[in-house]
């Protein structure tokens, strides 16, 4: 066995995988960079060179500003319902409590289902029919007197992206819990009873100690729930099809893709989510390797 | 100790009502399931099922069943394969520091998050001129797609192990391949665990490869479910039924495998 040959078997065991990430992540966002600065509209590739003409049109078309819109108040409502919730559960769950494997499971099992089945029966739930077809939520509000909860959910003017973000804090909220549940148990116990002989009540343990310490777990928390609600897709077509209120850039990069053949405009949409991601991730991953590198 | 189990009892009830939260979907999925098809009616969809009947499962199976069988024809090798690539991987990078090694690691961690329609296009023209079509092209595009997550864990892994491992081993002779064949692979079964469970449910569960990579014959369920509740023909108590089937196979491997799903996930946010 010599050192050359474990060389050449190395570069041998790994090149198929690193050469496939190459050319289907790196070369093809290079591909589609180039796409996005062409004239290429309908089904024959057209790589005429077209500048950022691309990009100038989207930041002044009025469906990417709704786009921007909607993912701005998905995010909010989503990242801070999940991170609250989240948090909550977490600390709820690091009481010692009997039957805490059995919530935590509860909590969590909505991460192993897709994005289709959750919107599917979430559209049920939330359907904005009123009168004699009410159904779903609002007819057990009905139900159950509460009147005045009746709504109508992804339909409602202008924030109906607060009800897709609700369907989707119920599938992450456990993620998010699970991250802290993590972090909490890493937390040495001496911390706590040291500030409780001190004389600090359970609030300010949390308050002063505790959620400090947590700090690097909500960075993470936040930058994949953010990352996250920057692709949001599939729970928005399932909930409610592509409709123009419901908008957002994913959804417009398929439609002015696969359905308006505009392939220029289709990449840049999709280059545009890539950097808005890449401003999150990379830096992340830095910072996630740096920290790991010195234990 | 026991007055403060006391004290806390009351945190019991926000959880049950947490609990109840999240079991909703599942309740409505389950309870419209179990409805005969002449007790469907959107007024009393939150009623209990008057007696035990299988109408809307089905009718959902006889409509869901080939693209059931096309997910599980897709999943299940693109599992398999990423896994594999990632446990070759995660050895190399872990066990072998060459130069370079440091930089390849976080551009291969890129590509997990990368938000898929930054790619969408050149992926749908490759496969075409590749004649890499249908389920065989979505199985592919997982397995590329799924090398970042499965190298990371199975890396994470390896590079716990202690060195002497490989040390001793180098010491009697054994080649860098009979390292990972017979000292490293046979304790990998819970890494190979985690992330087949991770590949499985992320490739089960997706819609957009899915919905550019297949034609109809070849629709996974995904595809097949979204579109049987986008048309106005299929009612919605078949729909639910249908959601729980589509939801079932990940649900059971949640149920049987939760401690290892978790681990997938929290590997997922890099903090594994």
């Amino acid at each position: 066995m010599s050192k050359d040959k474990d060389r050449i078997l190395n570069i041998l065991l790994i090149s198929p995988s690193i050469l496939a990430v190459l050319i289907f992540v790196y070369g093809f966002i290079a591909w589609s960079v180039r796409v996005s600065l062409s004239k290429w509209k309908g089904l024959s590739a057209d790589y005429t060179w077209n500048g950022i003409k691309n990009y100038l049109d989207l930041f002044a078309d009025p469906r990417f500003a709704v786009d921007v819109r909607n993912t701005l108040v998905f995010t909010g409502v989503f990242v801070i319902g999940s991170l609250l919730l989240g948090f909550l559960l977490a600390v709820m769950l690091d009481q010692g409590l009997k039957g805490e494997g059995f919530f935590r499971s509860l909590f969590l099992f909505p991460m192993a289902i897709s994005y289709i089945v959750t919107g599917v029966v979430w559209r049920w739930l939330m359907n904005p029919a009123m009168g004699s077809r009410t159904s779903g939520f609002n007819l057990l509000f009905l139900n159950l007197g509460l009147d005045s909860w009746v709504n109508s959910w992804h339909l409602t003017p202008k924030w109906g992206m607060a009800a897709i973000a609700f369907a989707a804090i119920w599938q992450m909220s456990g993620y998010t819990m699970a991250l802290y549940l993590a972090g909490l148990r890493a937390i040495p116990h001496e911390l706590r009873e040291a500030a409780q002989i001190d004389g600090a009540n359970d609030l300010q343990i949390y308050r002063h100690i505790m959620i400090p310490l947590l700090s690097p777990v909500t960075l993470s928390a936040l930058i994949i729930l953010g990352h996250t609600s920057l692709k949001v897709f599939d729970l928005i077509i399932a909930i409610a099809g592509k409709q123009l209120p419901l908008d957002v850039p994913a959804i417009y990069m398929w439609q002015a893709t696969f359905d308006g053949l505009f392939y220029g405009r289709g990449a840049a949409i999709g280059i545009i989510l890539l950097l808005s991601v890449a401003v999150l991730i990379i830096p992340y991953i830095r910072y996630t390797l740096k920290t790991e590198a010195q234990p | 100790m026991k007055t403060l189990r006391l004290s806390k009892a009351w945190l019991y009830v926000p959880l049950l009502a947490m609990a109840v939260f999240y079991l909703i979907p599942l309740y409505v999925m389950l309870i419209t399931g179990f409805k005969s098809f002449d007790e469907i009616d959107l007024k009393t969809m939150w009623d209990l099922p008057r007696g035990i009947a299988f109408d809307n499962y089905v009718e959902a199976f006889s409509k869901l069943s080939p693209s059931l069988w096309n997910s599980f024809a897709m999943v299940i090798p693109a599992a398999l394969i990423s896994s594999m690539l990632g446990s070759l991987n995660g050895f190399v990078l872990a066990k072998w520091k060459f130069r370079g090694a440091d930089i390849i690691f976080p551009f291969i961690l890129f590509g997990m998050f990368i938000p898929y329609q930054s790619i969408l296009i050149p992926l749908v023209q490759f496969m075409n001129a590749a004649g890499i079509t249908g389920l065989p092209g979505l199985a592919m595009a997982h397995i590329i797609y799924g090398i970042p997550i499965t190298t990371l864990t199975f890396r994470n892994y390896y590079a716990s192990l202690p060195q002497e491992l490989l040390e001793a081993a180098k010491m009697d002779g054994a080649s860098m391949l009979g390292i990972y064949r017979y000292i490293l692979l046979p304790i990998s079964l819970p890494s190979f665990v985690v992330v087949l469970i991770w590949q499985f449910t992320s490739a089960w569960n997706d819609f957009l490869f899915a919905v550019v990579l297949t034609g109809n014959t070849e629709w996974p369920i995904t595809v097949a479910l979204n579109n049987m509740a986008g048309s106005q023909i299929i009612a919605w108590n078949v729909q639910m039924a249908g959601s729980l089937l589509a939801a079932l196979p990940t649900l059971l491997v949640y149920i049987f495998l939760g401690r290892y799903f978790l681990r997938g996930l929290l590997a997922g946010s890099l903090k594994g």
